[in-house]
């Protein structure tokens, strides 16, 4: 374990034993802060009642991205194919940005009801405009000699699509689906706790209600795990499709 | 023969070059030597067919066409290859984008991989081996276009000492074992002089022929000859003396 790594464990471990200590020395109530200690067991204990919903939120998350890059991917193709395009649709991408989209949670409550429709809508629409700039900028980014070379191959739009920008823009595209995968979470658990019959969203909001502030500490503590799931998932996808970027073994 | 009449472009109104013509004959080393500037990449983008000239004629073969996008080969002072694909499948995309017979191409790439000593590195990525190969496999790439015609863009004189020596000799191979035309475009004066037949000195903006040398001194050349050396500093003159005529 590298050096960063054990300071980064250092630390957590210093703020968890700071905040046991405080429950403890101050007496707070479980139902105001629970300790780490007992936010721990609810999440292992109460495992068999979180994971079902941990599978809700999770398929809306995934479902969410899918959708994000279905729409993403053949939008920034046609923006980069097009300019004009990319001329008419830009001040709708950005008004799309500058509308809160949590409010359009009710809305898509109202819509699409209380099934996972509308979550995975939510978290699509937080997340696919990241993933269109990031994908287009990568288009954009391309070196000219580049162009130029494929063009006096002959190479036809798709197939320089496929040799050159594509690939070309891989980096960018998973830099902008790691800010995605992060905020989608954030998407589904908001469309969850405005209306919804099942996910972690929905969990926190009754166990809230009922004052067993330790359970919705569990649930958020199941919710970074699976963030850190969708992030590390798509590192090692990002270091498995960009191969030219790995082991760099020089010769000569 | 590629020849070039009355070609003419510019930008906000202002010529780059009006009337600009040029003739280079078959399966000679066309040198085009100018300032920085002078509007030579503009030319260059006008032959590749980047940008549209305004007006005048591009005829190849005796064949008029409208830029040489179709009819030329690219070379570049950086490899250009793409650092996603294998040495063989960069010397191979001519062949794909160009939909040829692949089992032919493929043949044929392996014939220059042995020739210019790349055995066995094949399937390595670009990253995986050193710059004289690289070049070698761009080379390998540029002869697998199947055009008579190579196109050099930019001087070689970004890069260092050995590997644009290295690059020069390729360059010389080119044109004597594959007997391909080539039209360079460069501001660096030494390059020019050891690498071209005919030398064409541009002058500054709006770009024109001050004059075309034609020189005759067997290649690979070196610096030490007394005729060169002569040459650079009357090259040199030239150059000057037409900076200094341009009003400020």
């Amino acid at each position: 374990m590298s050096r960063s790594n054990l300071l980064a464990l250092a630390l957590l471990l210093l703020l968890f034993s700071l905040w046991e200590m405080a429950c403890r020395i101050f007496a707070i109530p479980i139902f105001i802060l629970p300790p780490p200690s007992i936010i721990a067991t609810t999440a292992v204990l109460q495992a068999p009642v979180i994971l079902p919903h941990a599978f809700t939120t999770g398929l809306e998350i995934v479902c969410g991205i899918g959708l994000a890059l279905a729409v993403a991917i053949p939008l920034a193709i046609g923006m980069f194919a097009w300019p004009w395009l990319e001329k008419a649709l830009s001040p709708f991408l950005v008004a799309s940005q500058a509308i809160p989209v949590f409010a359009l949670a009710p809305l898509l409550v109202v819509w699409l009801g209380y099934g996972i429709a509308g979550k995975i809508l939510m978290a699509a629409i937080i997340i696919f405009f990241p993933i269109t700039v990031s994908l287009l900028e990568g288009f954009k980014g391309c070196d000219r000699e580049f162009r130029v070379l494929f063009r006096l191959m002959g190479g036809g739009f798709w197939q320089t699509m496929r040799l050159l920008y594509w690939p070309w823009a891989l980096p960018h595209f998973f830099a902008g689906l790691r800010v995605g995968v992060t905020v989608a979470t954030i998407g589904a658990v908001i469309g969850e706790w405005v209306g919804a019959q099942r996910g972690l969203g929905f969990l926190m909001i009754q166990a809230n209600a009922r004052l067993k502030v330790d359970l919705v500490f569990a649930v958020i503590l199941w919710l970074s795990l699976m963030g850190l799931l969708l992030w590390y998932g798509v590192g090692w996808l990002e270091k498995k499709s960009i191969y030219w970027k790995n082991n760099q073994q020089i010769l000569e | 023969m590629l020849s070039v009449s009355g070609l003419t472009k510019g930008f906000d109104k202002q010529p780059v070059f009006s009337g600009f013509d040029l003739t280079v004959t078959q399966n000679r080393f066309a040198v085009l030597l100018g300032p920085s500037g002078c509007g030579k990449s503009t030319f260059f983008d006008v032959l590749t067919g980047v940008t549209a000239a305004e007006s005048g004629r591009i005829r190849w073969q005796k064949k008029e066409v409208t830029h040489l996008g179709n009819s030329a080969a690219y070379m570049h002072q950086k490899d250009l290859l793409l650092p996603w694909f294998s040495l063989l499948e960069n010397s191979m995309l001519p062949a794909r984008t160009g939909r040829d017979d692949l089992v032919r191409a493929r043949t044929r790439a392996m014939q220059l991989f042995s020739r210019l000593g790349l055995v066995g590195y094949e399937n390595h990525l670009p990253h995986q081996v050193s710059g004289g190969m690289r070049q070698r496999c761009a080379l390998v790439r540029t002869l697998m276009f199947n055009r008579d015609l190579v196109l050099l863009d930019e001087p070689l004189s970004a890069l260092d000492a050995i590997t644009r020596k290295s690059l020069q000799s390729l360059l010389l191979l080119l044109q004597s074992e594959y007997n391909r035309t080539l039209v360079m475009i460069t501001h660096d004066v030494d390059e020019a002089l050891l690498l071209a037949d005919d030398l064409y000195l541009l002058s500054a903006k709006p770009m024109r022929i001050i004059e075309k040398i034609v020189l005759a001194a067997e290649k690979p050349r070196r610096f030490d000859n007394p005729e060169l050396l002569a040459m650079k500093n009357m090259i040199m003159q030239k150059l000057e003396g037409d900076i200094d005529h341009v009003p400020v």
